[in-house]
């Protein structure tokens, strides 16, 4: 019965209107009625997308819960929503760390809360329009539209900085996606309609192509964000708060990974084919050399920003890798690992920074100047022994311990990969290597040996409100790792009808479509 | 020649505003200083009534009708613009209202001078003759430099309003010539008359008058090379004297801009298709580079509104080769004027106390004194950097499309990217009011806000944002007016 509910419109204007009720609560005195209803709103999105996913049939790949209304006429801007398989495993990731966020900043945020909460509600509704957008201009609004909340909450709850680093986020994202919306109005131009499902399988010619191919690429490539326009990230994430970086790392950097997968692939693959060689050397970029610049960073939350950078040049390696593999081995089979692999580790990545980013602002927290230099604390573990167990799976999970939800996504990439280029993949797999050296040595640091100093000393174990986000992501961390097989099956068949569009015809034509399960 | 009564039923709302005017100035001299109130609230209905008025006129006449020998035109390009400008008009008087209240600034004759500024912007939107343009144009101007000039205790006023005077009627003088050769080369000075001689006679004394008559056209735009007035005239005029300057003139100057380019020379777009683009590019970089140096929030958004007209000039040229061009242009600036009177009538709040509160300093921690202000300012800002889900972006995206349509794709991203530099102006006044913390004295100030001021500037800010969510209405008004 649930399912028969306009789902998606719910999803993503629920949280807006939690919002406003949030800001009527007034000022700080009312602050646990914003906390109230904001913890209720994120709670029902959450359960919402319980009947989402089991409303969605696997077996098909088109959108489902569509809602397609004219909103604007004069420019045939359509409002259009709509899930397939990566794009539901987005929008539950998006309502889950949503909730999680909402926990954490009712504990950790004391001024301005319900400014604070609305924020972030907002931020949850649009980053889900983004996801279950099909129209190309509603996309861009709810692409360009949550840079709003993400600067205010950045510069008003952030650390010293807040003001330089929330200016270079918002300038640099909001540079990189101009050129894509010329580009869509350039498509717009030439289809008549916004719809995006309009714009696979034309036939353009391989200059258009090119230069489409090159302003998706900034606009995708900043968020993702690729080397070299990646140095918004470090500032961003070190500056912004707890919550704010949760939702940078867990859910922001998606949308540029996603946007690889909604746009440039389909739409310019003759592009993609002749230039993934760009894209593949520009992921292997960002694993090797920004792991490297991870190992020596002294300030522990620029630390997992790089190592945020470095895990999604996996995802980004995963998606163009697959022109790579359909050249050489010609069979779609291999391809499909490595797609499934890129959205996995997408997923994998959110949960183990997110927790991350959670864990070490609970600590900056209780630090006496909230300091994040890794120099500051050390043996936090003989104070706070519950949190240290906690953040030990994660930053195992980081690492990609088998078992745990970073493994599974890098070992689908890595093998792939190694299927049709040996170096590729050698490349990728050193990142097994440098994450365990900048991750682990971290934690040796900040949490093993004897108690550093008094601050250190009079540390209180962490809270059942902080342990509830704690259990929460350590299950989705073991049910990721341990048997990730539901996710692989929601996104199989999109995954096979994404591979036939954004392989170019003359590619497909020797390639055995033969794929696993058949169709 | 027969002499033929004119019908003068079309043109009532002009009537009406002047014999309210006349009527309101006599009641003036008869009422004593306590009432003064009185002046304001005829003003006001004036321009209710007024509206009330044309209102109608958009379905009444669907074709165009031309009167009064050719001098005047209703079609619904005019009533459009006539209706925004009543609109805007009656917004400016309700900002000004306290402003005035609290200085020692002529209260009734300011609204009268506004008035007679609003019958020459009507006259210009309905003007079908070259001299009926002039004419409502030097009306307007003549109120607008009085105006300006009404602020006497302030030097900066003063001075703003010579250089308004001395460089207007220096514009104005070269409309004029510009339109005197227009006249040798076509013997008519009729826009429809004009167009049809120019079509078979082109030549270069043609291209001349162009010139001229360009230059005094983009003079009250505010755009470059005619743009040092700007700047010095907004920061200068008390506030609520700059938020009529730039608001309901835009639009009327607008109106003008498409009879004499679109409909008097539409065999000359080629010349002032080139003219215009060098011209707008250079507005929008000249205006967003030279806000980011200004410390000053007035003259802040006196470069950039230079920059936002260059915005409205590449809907013009697109228009010729686009089908929706001219609208989007229209659009565009009907959205902007709505969202800079909302960002002036905000430094008027500020300035109530009798102190100019304009610098961008006086802004520092603004949400923790007043949120609900600093949230509006928030939104008319975001609107005016064309961040999305805000109208500006939806202005934004109609400019694009139409020049993307006329194979203008670079002139888009070149707008584009210099929309991108004048970002950082907008966002560096957010980040003063939300994430600094204000200063003792500024938390000892409370910021009091009359009910009809509060709720006009909550109409205007949440319009920013409820037409960039709901924006089918008015771009389909456009559309049908200019498109």
């Amino acid at each position: 019965m649930l399912t028969h509910l306009p789902l998606l419109t719910i999803l993503i204007w629920l949280p807006m209107i939690g919002a406003i009720l949030v800001i009527c609560t007034g000022d700080d005195r009312n602050a646990n009625y914003a906390r109230a209803i904001a913890v209720t709103v994120a709670l029902i999105n959450f359960l919402l997308c319980i009947p989402l996913y089991l409303g969605f049939d696997p077996t098909r790949y088109d959108m489902q819960f569509t809602v397609d209304y004219l909103w604007i006429p004069a420019y045939q801007i359509h409002y259009a929503i709509g899930v397939d398989g990566i794009s539901l495993l987005m929008v539950m990731l998006t309502n889950f760390t949503g909730l999680l966020v909402v926990i954490a900043g009712c504990h950790s945020i004391k001024r301005r809360v319900a400014q604070y909460m609305a924020a972030f509600l907002v931020l949850q509704g649009m980053i889900v329009g983004v996801f279950a957008a099909m129209d190309a201009i509603l996309f861009y609004v709810f692409w360009e539209g949550m840079l709003i909340p993400m600067y205010l909450s950045i510069g008003i709850w952030g650390g010293s900085n807040r003001s330089y680093a929330s200016i270079k986020f918002f300038l640099f994202t909001f540079l990189g996606s101009i050129l894509m919306l010329v580009a869509l109005i350039y498509l717009y131009n030439l289809t008549g309609s916004f719809l995006i499902q309009n714009y696979y399988g034309l036939a353009l010619d391989l200059t258009t192509q090119k230069w489409l191919f090159f302003a998706f690429l900034l606009a995708f490539a900043v968020k993702v964000p690729m080397w070299p326009v990646h140095t918004w990230l470090p500032d961003a994430h070190t500056e912004a708060p707890a919550g704010g970086s949760v939702v940078l790392a867990a859910l922001m950097l998606k949308l540029g990974v996603y946007g690889f997968l909604r746009f440039s692939m389909p739409i310019t693959p003759l592009a993609c084919e002749q230039l993934a060689w760009i894209m593949i050397i520009l992921s292997l970029v960002a694993i090797v050399y920004i792991g490297l610049i991870a190992i020596m960073q002294t300030d522990m939350k620029k630390l997992i920003a790089y190592s945020s950078i470095a895990h999604m040049g996996f995802a980004t390696l995963g998606c163009f890798m697959v022109y790579d593999i359909i050249r050489h081995k010609h069979l779609l089979q291999d391809a499909y690992m490595s797609l499934e692999g890129a959205v996995i580790q997408m997923i994998a990545h959110a949960f183990g920074s997110g927790a991350m980013f959670l864990g070490v602002g609970l600590l900056a927290d209780r630090f006496y100047n909230h300091s994040r230099l890794i120099k500051d604390y050390g043996g936090v573990a003989n104070t706070m022994p519950i949190f240290a167990a906690f953040f030990m799976l994660f930053a195992m999970s980081n690492v990609g311990l088998p078992g745990t939800a970073g493994f599974v996504g890098e070992f689908m990439v890595v093998m792939s990969a190694f299927q049709s280029h040996f170096w590729v993949a050698f490349f990728a797999a050193t990142t097994l290597v440098l994450s365990a050296s900048y991750t682990l040595w971290m934690y040796k640091r900040v949490f093993f040996g004897p108690v550093g100093n008094q601050y250190v000393a009079g540390f209180k174990d962490i809270t059942w409100v902080e342990k509830t986000n704690f259990i929460l992501l350590a299950a989705g961390v073991f049910f990721l790792g341990l048997y990730p097989q539901p996710l692989i099956n929601v996104l199989h068949v999109t995954i096979g009808h994404l591979l036939i569009t954004s392989i170019p015809a003359d590619l497909a034509l020797n390639t055995t479509t033969k794929m696993l399960g058949g169709i | 020649m027969a002499f033929s009564l004119p019908e003068f039923s079309v043109a009532l709302p002009e009537i009406f505003l002047l014999c309210m005017a006349c009527f309101i100035l006599i009641v003036d001299v008869c009422i004593a200083e306590r009432y003064r109130i009185v002046t304001y609230i005829l003003v006001q209905a004036t321009l209710v009534a007024t509206f009330i008025l044309t209102l109608p006129q958009f379905k009444e006449y669907p074709q165009p009708i031309i009167t009064f020998s050719g001098n005047y035109i209703v079609d619904k390009m005019a009533v459009l613009s006539k209706l925004f400008i009543y609109l805007f008009s009656f917004f400016a008087f309700i900002y000004a209202r306290d402003y005035l209240r609290t200085r020692q600034i002529a209260r009734s004759e300011y609204y009268l001078l506004g008035l007679l500024a609003v019958i020459g912007m009507s006259v210009m939107a309905s003007a079908f003759t070259f001299l009926s343009i002039y004419l409502g144009l030097e009306l307007l101007s003549l109120a607008l430099y009085a105006m300006v000039a009404m602020h006497k205790d302030s030097s900066l006023a003063i001075e703003a309003a010579m250089k308004y005077f001395v460089l207007g009627s220096l514009a104005s003088g070269m409309l004029l010539y510009g339109i005197s050769i227009l006249y040798g080369v076509t013997g008519s000075i009729q826009i429809d008359t004009v167009a049809k001689v120019l079509q078979t006679h082109e030549n270069t004394a043609a291209v001349m008058a162009l010139i001229f008559v360009l230059s005094g056209l983009i003079f009250k735009f505010g755009a470059v090379p005619f743009h040092m007035w700007v700047p010095d005239v907004y920061q200068g005029a008390s506030t609520p004297t700059t938020l009529f300057i730039a608001s309901a003139p835009k639009v009327a100057a607008f109106a003008i801009t498409v009879r004499i380019l679109v409909q008097a020379m539409p065999s000359l777009q080629i010349n002032w298709e080139h003219i215009l683009i060098v011209i707008s590019l250079l507005s929008m970089f000249f205006g967003n580079v030279l806000a980011i140096a200004q410390t000053n929030l007035k003259r802040m958004l006196a470069y950039s509104s230079i920059a936002h007209i260059g915005y409205t000039l590449l809907g013009i040229i697109a228009g010729p080769n686009s089908t929706q061009g001219y609208s989007a242009a229209m659009f565009y600036i009907s959205t902007y004027v709505l969202v800079a009177a909302g960002a002036f009538a905000i430094i008027a709040i500020m300035s109530r106390g009798g102190q100019e509160f304009d610098q961008l300093e006086d802004y520092r921690g603004l949400n923790a004194r007043n949120p609900w202000l600093a949230f509006m300012m928030l939104l008319l800002l975001f609107s005016m950097a064309g961040v999305p889900p805000t109208v500006g972006f939806i202005a934004k995206l109609g400019l694009l499309e139409a020049l993307v349509e006329a194979h203008y794709v670079w002139i888009a991203a070149l707008a584009l990217i210099f929309a991108i530099i004048g970002a950082y102006y907008y966002l560096r006044v957010v980040m003063l009011m939300y994430f600094e913390e204000p200063t003792e004295e500024a938390m000892k100030q409370p910021i009091i806000i009359p009910t009809d001021i509060l709720v006009a500037v909550t109409i205007n800010g949440t319009a920013a944002l409820f037409l960039g969510l709901i924006p089918s209405f008015f771009i389909d008004l456009c559309r049908i007016s200019v498109g």
